[in-house]
């Protein structure tokens, strides 16, 4: 399970998290086919989650599609709203065009997010994204497959969950193409959704 | 400036585009206050106003009030490394001359404890509690969850 090894759990810093995480994934001795940095091909990841309306969804689903690939959760008041909004923005630039595209939401907060939860946030944004939940294991394999960090946090007799907040974009073969930053201008995002696309 | 405060303390209804409106309390002027609607009240909401200070000191915003959530704070949002998180703020600084902007992706009002879902299309009040300046009532417009902001003529949004 060296993958599971990536992804670091705990309150270390996310640099330092990161550090640490590529050390334990290169220490197991294989030459990595790709930078150890970037996502790995939707191929090779492995895990099994349940969409809103509770089809069970597995990355090979995937394949033979351009991909699009983000974490959040629905307790978050500003990122994960904002994130969306962006999302459902660049779609409708793209129209039917982004029609083919796999628009994926993966919840890092499985515990309070349930289908039923993701179906009813999702209803506010575009039709065409998915939320995916299911056990923290499978979330954590998810994560690391895509090289992507989430750590719950406690707040005020609360807690709030820090994460990962680009958007990874993956070719109709299954490989990585590229991230597209938190909050980056549409200008700039939709060409490189486009690029997938063609 | 007191009939439109009242008015927003009157009801929790608000007028269209009442995010549109101008409040001033002393140098500092508030606008484009609006929030986003909720899905029930277990969520919390979140708060997002532009603050010009037209003076020639510099103030800071201490602290939020409304009565929709039991407990509201100031959070940044703060992305390092591509992981996003969001740290309290113990003030958000308003330098003379400047606007500041609590707006997506950036430092929000964080609306913890919501007594009622926010619904598009209604409004509530916030109370702003500035360092010098003091306190200024106005009335917060609750768009869409998708909303990027208000679309205000005159605002060049």
């Amino acid at each position: 399970m060296r993958t599971r090894r990536a992804v670091i759990l705990g309150g270390v810093a996310g640099a330092l998290a990161f550090t640490l995480g590529l050390g334990a994934w290169r220490s197991r001795g294989t030459a990595p086919a790709t930078d150890p940095r970037l996502p790995l091909p939707i191929a090779e990841m492995d895990f099994t989650l349940t969409d809103q309306c509770g089809a069970t969804v597995r990355p090979s689903d995937w394949i033979g599609r351009p991909t699009m690939i983000f974490f959040g959760f629905t307790f978050c008041p500003d990122v994960c709203p904002t994130t969306l909004s962006d999302i459902s923005g660049w779609l409708e630039d793209l129209g039917p065009e982004a029609d083919r595209l796999n628009v994926t939401l993966i919840s890092v907060d499985p515990e309070r997010d349930t289908p039923a939860v993701l179906s009813d946030y999702l209803a506010n944004f575009d039709p065409r994204i998915t939320g995916l939940t299911g056990p923290l294991a499978e979330v954590e394999r998810a994560a690391a497959g895509l090289r992507a960090s989430f750590e719950k946090v406690p707040r005020d007799g609360d807690y709030t969950v820090n994460h990962t907040a680009g958007v990874f974009l993956f070719h109709p073969d299954g490989r990585f193409a590229s991230i597209i930053d938190y909050h980056e201008d549409r200008r700039f995002a939709v060409p490189k959704i486009r690029r997938t696309l063609s | 400036m007191r009939t439109p405060i009242l008015a927003a303390l009157l009801s929790l209804v608000g007028l269209p585009a009442m995010a549109c409106e101008t409040f001033t309390i002393g140098n500092l002027m508030i606008e484009h206050a609006w929030s986003r609607a909720t899905i029930g009240a277990e969520r919390p909401g979140v708060l997002y106003v532009e603050i010009t200070n037209t003076g020639s000191a510099d103030d800071a915003l201490v602290g939020i009030a409304t009565p929709v959530a039991e407990m509201p704070m100031l959070h940044e949002t703060v992305v390092t490394d591509g992981v996003a998180s969001m740290p309290h703020a113990m003030s958000v600084p308003v330098p003379a001359g400047q606007t500041v902007a609590l707006a997506p992706g950036g430092y929000h009002g964080m609306l913890m404890g919501l007594t009622t879902t926010l619904k598009e299309g209604e409004g509530f009040p916030v109370t702003l509690t500035f360092r010098d300046a003091g306190e200024v009532t106005v009335p917060v417009e609750v768009l869409s969850m998708q909303a990027e902001g208000p679309d205000c003529e005159h605002a060049g949004q």
